[in-house]
């Protein structure tokens, strides 16, 4: 069973084509990249995986169940960290937490509440209410949310955009401890060095399809050549792009 | 107090419940003692100009037929404000996605919030009639009329304010339900006067504002006496709950303006 399934994906909005025809699996484990530029269909993929936006065709399932039909199974095995910087300015960081444990129906989750608290450098925040927060602060408590009810398959929407270089460091520690104990990662991002770090396979997608789906290390091979120093993934991103203008 | 520390929940319908009571809870200054306030102000201002100039049932004073009907007047306003301002604030400031994410279904989620806002409205209620009680000699005819119609028309109220936060985008989109049409059918419905003063065709007119029965049943808990029988306007109420929960639910099932 795939961690992530998209089949034949489609969704329009009007006249335009978000995703067209999306075919993807994602297996248990991995540590997946979605990349592509603005407008590719990225964050349309992860909302409908999510269940905030309704598929035209086709369908998206999460370990086995599908999104729309078995939306209760299946949004309590997914985590999402959503893109824009959100949050409800009545709380305090606990607070955000433990409702959101709530609405996931766990009780007493204080022991993981407190430990994703401290794996995201928040300990000293829990009391103080969201606004206080800077921004970087802020996203962590995005992550923190997408975590709070130990989802199997998490989604990260560019989840350090505009964040400094130590919580970048401390995310994709806690991050990838939870990719060794079993968790499946996906991550959008345009910091493509940090996809060729984390990522063991990419999925490239440009005007809702997918332009390149291979392991990091086969993509790479793409761009290197005998005499020249290797490539890196955004050599390998430029490449596709300009492949596909050229189509 | 509402309590500080962390707390069991027992489901996501308890969990988003007690968010939304916390909510109001926390601002209490503006959503509680703002309204208790200001139909205090109502009280002193209308029942002194019209204390001697009024008389309605014969028996009863003018003060004292005005105070139930803005102890409704600030349930009704309260409810519909408890989830309109909680989903438009949640639409625009973007933090509805916690609650869309998570796997609550549109009964949970209808419920959670038309409890929480009839939670406010009858706090509010009850704090407009402690405020105000003093000012006439209050009586309890039928007290569970009082109950059943204060919870009936809160949950009207709440379902209503659902729907406009679902339906408004922005801030001034809601303003305009709130002014056009809540604030109207609310002060048009007898708040002030029975509408036995008024002349026969604003009387016919009157019995197509649903707001009418709620205020009207609502007074009959406290004076034995209505413009009409309580049992219709029960009738008549249920019958607008079910029409508003119906279309609110609906709209949450097919994520109407809010999955796309």
């Amino acid at each position: 069973m795939s961690a992530i399934e998209f089949k034949n994906l489609r969704k329009e909005y009007g006249t335009l084509t978000a995703l067209d025809g999306i075919n993807l699996q994602i297996e248990q484990g991995e540590f997946f990249g979605l990349l592509g530029p603005n407008g590719a269909g990225k964050t349309t993929l992860i909302s409908i995986l999510a269940g905030l936006c309704r598929p035209t065709s086709g369908s998206a399932e999460v370990m086995g169940y599908d999104v729309q039909k078995e939306f209760r199974i299946a949004r309590r095995l997914l985590g999402i960290v959503p893109q824009e910087l959100v949050f409800d300015p009545f709380f305090t960081v606990r607070e955000t937490l433990t409702f959101q444990s709530g609405y996931f129906g766990v009780k007493n989750n204080d022991a993981w509440i407190d430990e994703i608290l401290f794996n995201l450098g928040l300990s000293d925040k829990a009391n103080e209410n969201m606004r206080s927060l800077s921004g970087g602060m802020k996203r962590r408590v995005l992550v923190a949310q997408a975590l709070v009810h130990r989802p199997p398959v998490i989604v990260l929407d560019e989840p350090t955009a505009g964040v400094d270089v130590e919580l970048r460091q401390s995310l994709w520690k806690f991050i990838g401890r939870l990719n060794q104990e079993g968790h499946t990662i996906v991550l959008t991002t345009h910091y493509l060095e940090e996809a060729q770090a984390l990522c063991n396979r990419i999925a490239i997608l440009k005007k809702g399809h997918v332009v390149a789906l291979d392991t990091t290390a086969n993509l790479l091979e793409r761009v290197k050549t005998p005499n020249a120093a290797d490539g890196d993934l955004e050599d390998v991103f430029m490449q596709i792009m300009n492949e596909e203008k050229a189509s | 107090m509402m309590p500080q520390e962390s707390f069991n929940v027992m489901s996501g319908f308890y969990a988003l419940f007690y968010k939304e009571v916390k909510r109001f809870w926390r601002v209490s200054f503006q959503t509680v003692a703002a309204p208790v306030l200001t139909a205090l102000l109502y009280l002193m201002i209308f029942g002194h100009v019209l204390e001697d100039h009024v008389k309605v049932y014969d028996t009863i004073s003018y003060t004292a037929f005005l105070i139930p009907g803005l102890v409704m007047m600030s349930i009704l306003q309260n409810s519909f404000a408890n989830t309109s301002s909680s989903l438009i604030q949640s639409k625009v400031t973007g933090n509805l996605i916690f609650v869309l994410l998570a796997p609550l279904s549109h009964i949970e989620f209808f419920s959670a919030y038309v409890l929480a806002a009839i939670v406010r409205g009858a706090v509010v209620g009850s704090g407009v009639f402690l405020a105000t009680c003093w000012f006439a000699k209050m009586n309890f005819a039928a007290p569970l009329w009082i109950i059943i119609f204060g919870l009936m028309s809160a949950a009207v109220l709440s379902a209503l304010g659902l729907i406009a936060g679902i339906i408004s985008e922005k801030y001034d989109q809601l303003a305009a339900f709130q002014n056009f049409f809540i604030m109207p059918a609310t002060m048009l419905s007898g708040v002030f006067y029975s509408i036995h003063t008024l002349p026969s065709v604003w009387q016919k007119v009157s019995h197509f504002n649903p707001f009418f029965y709620m205020i009207d049943g609502f007074r009959y808990g406290f004076f034995g006496a209505s413009d009409i029988s309580p049992w219709l306007s029960l009738g008549v109420v249920s019958g607008f709950f079910v029409v508003v929960a119906a279309i609110a639910m609906r709209m949450l099932s097919i994520g109407y303006k809010l999955r796309y």
